[in-house]
């Protein structure tokens, strides 16, 4: 039997302004939607809160509403569903397909599109159990002074590898943020920091609610890397969302995950707007992704494969998009 | 004295138990695989690679197939649970059960209850599912004898042996 915490008490907020006071009055607590990450987390001795405040009965949290101005999607929306939604499906095909690939079946009947979204870096030397971090040396992201992939450094390179993230940089979302003042809304990418150890611009008493994506969205897929078909997290995760009118591309937006300590959207794709997609765009892509992604290696793959398959991934999804287009 | 971190404490849970209600004090770091196995005594739910990542541990939580050493168990309170022990119909075994042993979709022993819950889940709102449909549901539970064919072929039978 596994002893996952000596003394652990849950709490069961019924609204958004209740689960975060319960922050406030609880250091050290954390949110708990799917526990797909965070569960494995305390099991590995990751994470060791005293209090669980479960946002799973938080009606403002679920539900996805089509409107004039785009979607909303609540955080609190599993995974699954979101996967089987018709609508995302047709428009936004790009985060149907991240959906419907993440981990398994059964983790995605229980994960949530906030959970995904705030996902903890990994890393070979962090995603370990107590005993095998103490055998091998606690680490820079929790109790180490070094990191064990680049020695030299004082920087964290635990990757973040959520799938759903760069689907919706890629398509242009945003989030509304709850805190006990206010909420506020940004866009998705601001949610994210470069450092495995905090990614995330998140207060501690602060709670991801919703998910906005715009109107009219361009077409879009996601395409990842991984060892095994099914529970792995992605090597490398690509989405690109390209739209095209007389033969040139209008617009082109591509976000990436599993490479860096966060997803981000492509630099400099601005170059390819109002040119037609032919071998040179796609090599000029292919160098603006090698450059941009930092993956390190893995216990299975190397570096510089993560590199070249992240690039050979936007490579095939702008031509098969653009091909789409014409 | 009062202070910021409560005491230890067990809960009351009440859940639906392979189709009969029932109540236990259950510690609220308790996970839903420890409860069966230990409290419960289904035993048939397996803890395999003990992180939600091999499917041994699937059972059935309102319906879904879920990783049972990844739920804690007093949030299933008012949930129904099914696990291997609750798909047998009228003391024989399911039509699932029957064709994992005829169709020898079983070796060793220790997935075939989660493989099994997980194609229980599929053919409940999939009657007829075709091969990919039925590799997909099975995604998430891995099995180190069979080599999978005679494992999709079982939920294959399962499925045509339906009424």
């Amino acid at each position: 039997m596994t002893i996952l915490a000596r003394d652990l008490h849950i709490d069961r907020p019924s609204n958004v302004q209740e689960a975060i006071a319960a922050r406030r009055a609880h250091p050290g607590s954390r949110f708990i939607a799917g526990g797909t990450d965070l569960v494995v987390s305390m099991r590995h001795g990751l994470s060791r809160p005293g209090v669980l405040i479960d946002l799973s009965r938080i009606e403002e949290l679920k539900g996805i509403q089509f409107g004039e101005q785009g979607v909303r999607i609540g955080a609190g929306v599993t995974l699954a569903a979101l996967a089987r939604d018709a609508v995302i499906a047709k428009s936004y095909r790009a985060v149907a397909e991240a959906a419907q690939t993440i981990a398994g079946p059964g983790h995605r009947a229980m994960g949530t599109v906030g959970g995904n979204l705030c996902l903890d870096t990994r890393c070979v030397y962090y995603n370990q159990s107590e005993w095998w971090r103490h055998a091998n040396g606690f680490c820079l992201k929790l109790r180490g002074e070094i990191c064990h992939v680049a020695p030299q450094g004082r920087h964290c390179h635990a990757a973040f590898t959520g799938d759903l993230a760069p689907a919706l940089l890629a398509l242009g979302a945003e989030v509304e943020i709850a805190g006990a003042e206010r909420n506020r809304r940004m866009p998705l990418g601001e949610l994210y920091v470069e450092d495995g150890r905090a990614h995330l611009a998140l207060a501690e008493d602060e709670l991801l609610v919703a998910v906005y994506l715009p109107a009219a969205p361009p077409p879009s897929a996601y395409a990842k890397v991984r060892v095994r078909g099914a529970i792995d997290y992605p090597l490398a995760g690509v989405a690109v969302a390209l739209a095209a009118l007389d033969g040139v591309v209008k617009s082109l937006r591509i976000g990436l995950t599993g490479t860096n300590s966060r997803p981000f959207v492509l630099a400099g794709t601005e170059a390819i707007v109002g040119r037609p997609i032919d071998e040179n765009a796609l090599q000029q892509i292919e160098r603006l992704v090698q450059k941009q992604v930092q993956p390190m290696r893995t216990t299975i793959a190397s570096a510089h494969y993560r590199r070249l398959a992240a690039a050979a991934l936007a490579r095939r999804l702008v031509d098969r998009l653009f091909a789409g287009t014409q | 004295m009062l202070t910021d971190r409560p005491e230890p404490r067990k809960r009351l849970l009440r859940l639906r138990l392979n189709g009969r209600w029932r109540e236990d004090a259950v510690a609220e770091s308790e996970l839903l695989v420890d409860y069966l196995r230990d409290v419960a005594r289904l035993t048939g739910v397996k803890t395999g690679c003990d992180g939600g990542e091999c499917g041994a541990c699937a059972v059935l939580i309102d319906g879904e197939a879920m990783p049972a050493c990844i739920t804690l168990a007093v949030r299933c309170e008012g949930r129904s649970i099914e696990t291997i022990e609750g798909l047998v119909e009228q003391g024989r075994p399911s039509r699932l059960q029957r064709a994992f042993h005829e169709k020898l979709g079983t070796q060793c022993g220790f997935c075939t209850p989660g493989m099994i819950v997980a194609s229980e889940a599929l053919l409940r709102k999939t009657p007829r599912p075709s091969d990919q449909e039925i590799r997909a549901a099975l995604s998430g539970n891995i099995c180190r004898c069979t080599g999978y064919v005679k494992i999709i072929e079982s939920v294959r039978t399962a499925a045509e042996a339906a009424p």
